[in-house]
């Protein structure tokens, strides 16, 4: 088992390494100099030249690729050019308000979605089941920041029941800051549940045409038996791998949303990154993203054969 | 009393009756077998007695009543309590019957939970003393054990016990053996009769095997179309029937053919101590063991002959049939076709060989592309070499379809057509270029007896006329007497025995070929 994550996490080295050289090359191939952003206006030719080589940007490429290259393997992501702020921190902060958000919203998506396309699936044809489907698709076909921005005045202004803009974290203020992700996770994870009502009725329709499904209720197994012993765990796997290419993608920033709600996510910081050409920042958290992926699919594979024992992790 | 009395019952999908004023009864400790092909409705009888109609299926009417207990008056909770210890139910697909996620000490000992009040422990001890008593070794360990760890005949004796371990008064068995090779199927059977005997149980056999019928059976219900056509004692039913689907049922069973005599001839192709291995599991650090599957075999086929390849599953057949086309690559030996080494051959004369030689596969569902018309997918291997006007590649397909019954079925896409007529395309797809060698692999064994009978016969009458050497690869022994020259008997990767058709079946040598002949079940009576 360990065995196997290490080798999971050795494996992941060169997935790495490609995002980070395609990252630092293709960065450096848009139009626009850190430089010259930073100085504005009062920018001449010597003084752009002078930050430049401050900053370690007149050396060739390769060379800048190599010096991050090796900064990075001692565990230093460098600082941010504009701010000035250590990029490890930086992206750990605001990675925390994304991950509070994210996992929320999937966790409540998932266990309202589940169910429902479980029961959607066992009861197919029913009214309930086309209700079931038909909110799925209307949610999926919802596009995330015009839910928001309606949630927004719905809750925020016409109701006052949430701040409308604004941040603290749960360290400062755990009810207050409960009442700034109210409204994110909320949109989050509607639009989520439309993707795996859809997935989780698929899949269990699938399971409940099958045998071993007859077969329990031959031996007068009783329909939530049957649903939750027998048809679950396998109709559960499939909605499982979904679930790992979701919260990898999500946790990887939700830029719109957080933009919607002024929310320091990651997915902002990454946005405010590339306008500013902030080089450092931007190849940390590319780098962590493509880290978080590999993260969470592994905790999935790690997890798969609980549901599925035909795939041993070993 | 009967044990089990249905009357009138009709079963709908939809507004189309798929059963239509069934009555039969069957008896305390009888065996009664349900007989008919595919859509005949037996299959849909059987779940209708348990209760357990697949979505779409109706019970639109009649009485279905054990021991005298009307079940369509029950309500859903006394009529759970009645399945499992009062009817149980074992499946064809020992693949997709058992629960893949949960062990199977766990699948067995549920029902004895839900209708028994045996603890935890007892229960267990009655799941270990069951399984020992079907045959699986090392039970206590072997109840952690996932349904993927076992091969199909053990998964069908543990779903088999997972029933039996409640006592069931009925047992439906709907076509148990189908799925299974010869020698498992036999074994699975009896053991099934055992038990039955054993517990008092009466059996609802479903099978479309008449062969099954006369050895297992004590009365036998014949269907066509959802309807009875004849019922009886099993074997005067099948040593003298009186309507005619039956009759058409019973003319189905393999015949054996005038043995032919094959001119002299230097072999067309020859497997020399050829050997087939698949890539074991290997690790990162480690290499993995090849497991071999065919070990070092010898086989000559001659121009014009045809070849029976046979043996139980996991015996080699298949692969060795396919290294021969040089589908699968072989680990050791040479291949010779036309007294040339193809073995190591390439490009354009690797082609050359491909051309000559051609497969049927045993699934029409999967071998055939289901976004291709039949006139193209027949049309398709004409394309090489190259040079064919289109127009012509397409006249060649049509006749050819004409020539396997299928004429004017050239516009449809495969879905559209019937089992045994999508077999006649693979058929036709495979003769098109008039090959000089052609495999079949277990290639009527997915069709119903009377399809299988004409498809055989097909074969059979194409490859007189064309005269293309056939290595027939097949677990059922009927097939073989239909239809062979030669016999080759395949066990754990080698041939055990090998000899003219005649010679092998009536004297065989090997005990393992007798066990086979012993377990390929034939009318009896």
């Amino acid at each position: 088992m360990a065995l196997y994550v290490l080798k999971r996490l050795l494996a992941a080295i060169p997935t790495l390494l490609l995002v980070a050289a395609s990252v630092f090359f293709l960065m450096r191939l848009i139009p626009g100099d850190p430089a010259l952003l930073i100085l504005g206006d009062a920018a001449t030719p010597e003084s752009v030249a002078d930050l430049r080589a401050a900053m370690g940007l007149d050396r060739s490429l390769p060379v800048q690729f190599g010096l991050w290259l090796s900064q990075v393997a001692a565990g230093d992501l460098g600082l941010s050019i504009t701010s000035g702020e250590a990029v490890g921190p930086l992206i750990l902060d605001r990675f925390g308000v994304t991950a509070a958000i994210v996992l929320a919203a999937v966790a409540i998506a998932a266990l309202v979605a589940v169910p429902a396309g479980m029961l959607a699936a066992w009861r197919q044809g029913s009214w309930g089941d086309i209700a079931a489907v038909s909110l799925a698709t209307l949610l999926l076909s919802i596009p995330s920041f015009w839910l928001g921005l309606i949630l927004l005045l719905v809750f925020g202004l016409k109701l006052g029941w949430v701040p409308v803009v604004g941040y603290v974290t749960f360290a400062e203020d755990a009810w207050a800051a409960l009442g700034y992700i109210a409204l994110p996770v909320a949109t989050l994870a509607l639009v989520e549940i439309g993707v795996l009502i859809r997935m989780a009725r698929a899949s269990t329709i699938e399971v409940l045409r099958l045998d071993y499904i007859a077969h329990a209720r031959a031996k007068g197994v009783p329909e939530h038996r049957v649903l939750l012993r027998h048809a679950f765990p396998n109709a559960f796997a499939p909605t499982l791998t979904l679930l790992g290419l979701v919260l990898g993608n999500l946790l990887g920033g939700i830029a719109v949303i957080e933009t919607v709600f002024t929310l320091p996510g990651l997915g902002r910081l990454l946005v405010e990154a590339i306008f500013a050409r902030d080089y450092p920042v931007i190849q940390g958290v590319m780098l962590f993203i493509a880290l978080v992926y590999v993260g969470v699919n592994l905790v999935v594979d790690l997890l798969y054969p609980v549901f599925d024992p035909r795939v041993a992790a070993s | 009393m009967s044990l089990l009395e249905v009357a009138g019952l009709r079963i709908a999908a939809g507004a189309r009756d798929i059963v239509r004023d069934l009555s039969f009864s069957v008896a305390e400790g009888e065996t009664l077998a349900l007989v008919g092909e595919s859509g005949s409705g037996k299959s849909a009888t059987a779940r209708a007695v348990i209760g357990l109609l697949p979505p779409g299926l109706r019970h639109a009417g009649g009485r279905i009543a054990l021991a005298g207990q009307d079940l369509s008056a029950l309500p859903p909770a006394t009529l759970r309590a009645l399945r499992g210890p009062g009817m149980g139910m074992v499946f064809q697909e020992p693949m997709t019957s058992l629960n893949p996620a949960q062990r199977i000490g766990a699948q067995m000992a549920e029902g004895l939970a839900l209708h028994t009040t045996l603890d935890a422990a007892a229960r267990k001890r009655a799941c270990i003393a069951m399984l020992e008593r079907v045959g699986i070794t090392d039970p206590e360990r072997r109840l952690l054990a996932y349904p993927h760890e076992f091969s199909g005949g053990m998964r069908q004796r543990i779903m088999l016990a997972s029933v039996m371990l409640l006592r069931p008064r009925l047992l439906i068995a709907d076509e148990p053996t189908t799925a299974l090779d010869t020698l498992t199927q036999a074994e699975v059977l009896a053991l099934m009769k055992e038990l039955a005997r054993e517990q008092g149980s009466s059996i609802l056999l479903i099978t479309h095997d008449l062969g099954l019928v006369s050895r297992h059976a004590d009365r036998a219900l014949v269907m066509q179309s959802g309807q009875a056509v004849e019922e009886g004692p099993a074997a005067p039913l099948l040593a003298a029937p009186r309507h005619a689907y039956t009759r058409a049922l019973v003319a189905a069973l393999p015949r054996r053919g005038p043995a032919r005599v094959i001119p002299p001839a230097p072999p067309l192709i020859e497997a020399r101590s050829l050997s087939v291995a698949y890539p074991g599991r290997g690790g990162w650090f480690r290499r993995a063991a090849p497991m071999p599957a065919v070990q070092s075999v010898s086989l000559s086929i001659h121009p014009g002959e045809v070849v029976a390849l046979v043996g139980g599953s996991g015996s080699g057949k298949t692969t060795l049939g396919r290294a021969m086309l040089r589908l699968l690559p072989a680990s050791g030996g040479s291949l010779l076709f036309g007294g040339q080494d193809v073995t190591a051959r390439s490009g354009p004369a690797l082609l050359d060989f491909r051309l000559a030689c051609q497969i049927v596969f045993q699934d029409p569902y999967s071998s055939l592309d289901p976004r291709m018309r039949v006139r193209d997918i027949v049309a398709e291997p004409l394309r090489l070499p190259a040079g064919m006007a289109p127009a012509d590649r397409l006249a060649r397909a049509e006749a050819m379809l004409a020539e396997v019954g299928l004429a004017g079925l050239g516009d449809r896409f495969p879905h559209a057509l019937s089992g045994g007529q999508r077999q006649r395309v693979a058929i036709a797809r495979a003769l098109v270029r008039n090959p000089a060698f052609v495999v079949a692999d277990e290639a009527v064994s997915a069709l119903d007896a009377t399809v299988r009978q004409q498809v055989i016969a097909l074969l059979r009458d194409q490859q007189r006329k064309r005269g293309f050497a056939c290595l027939f690869v097949t677990h059922d022994l009927g097939v073989v007497e239909e239809i062979a020259d030669r016999v080759v008997v395949m066990q754990h990767g080698r041939i055990v025995e090998e000899g003219p058709r005649d010679q092998v079946l009536d004297a065989p040598a090997h005990d393992y070929t007798r066990a086979l002949l012993a377990a390929s079940v034939r009318l009896q009576g």
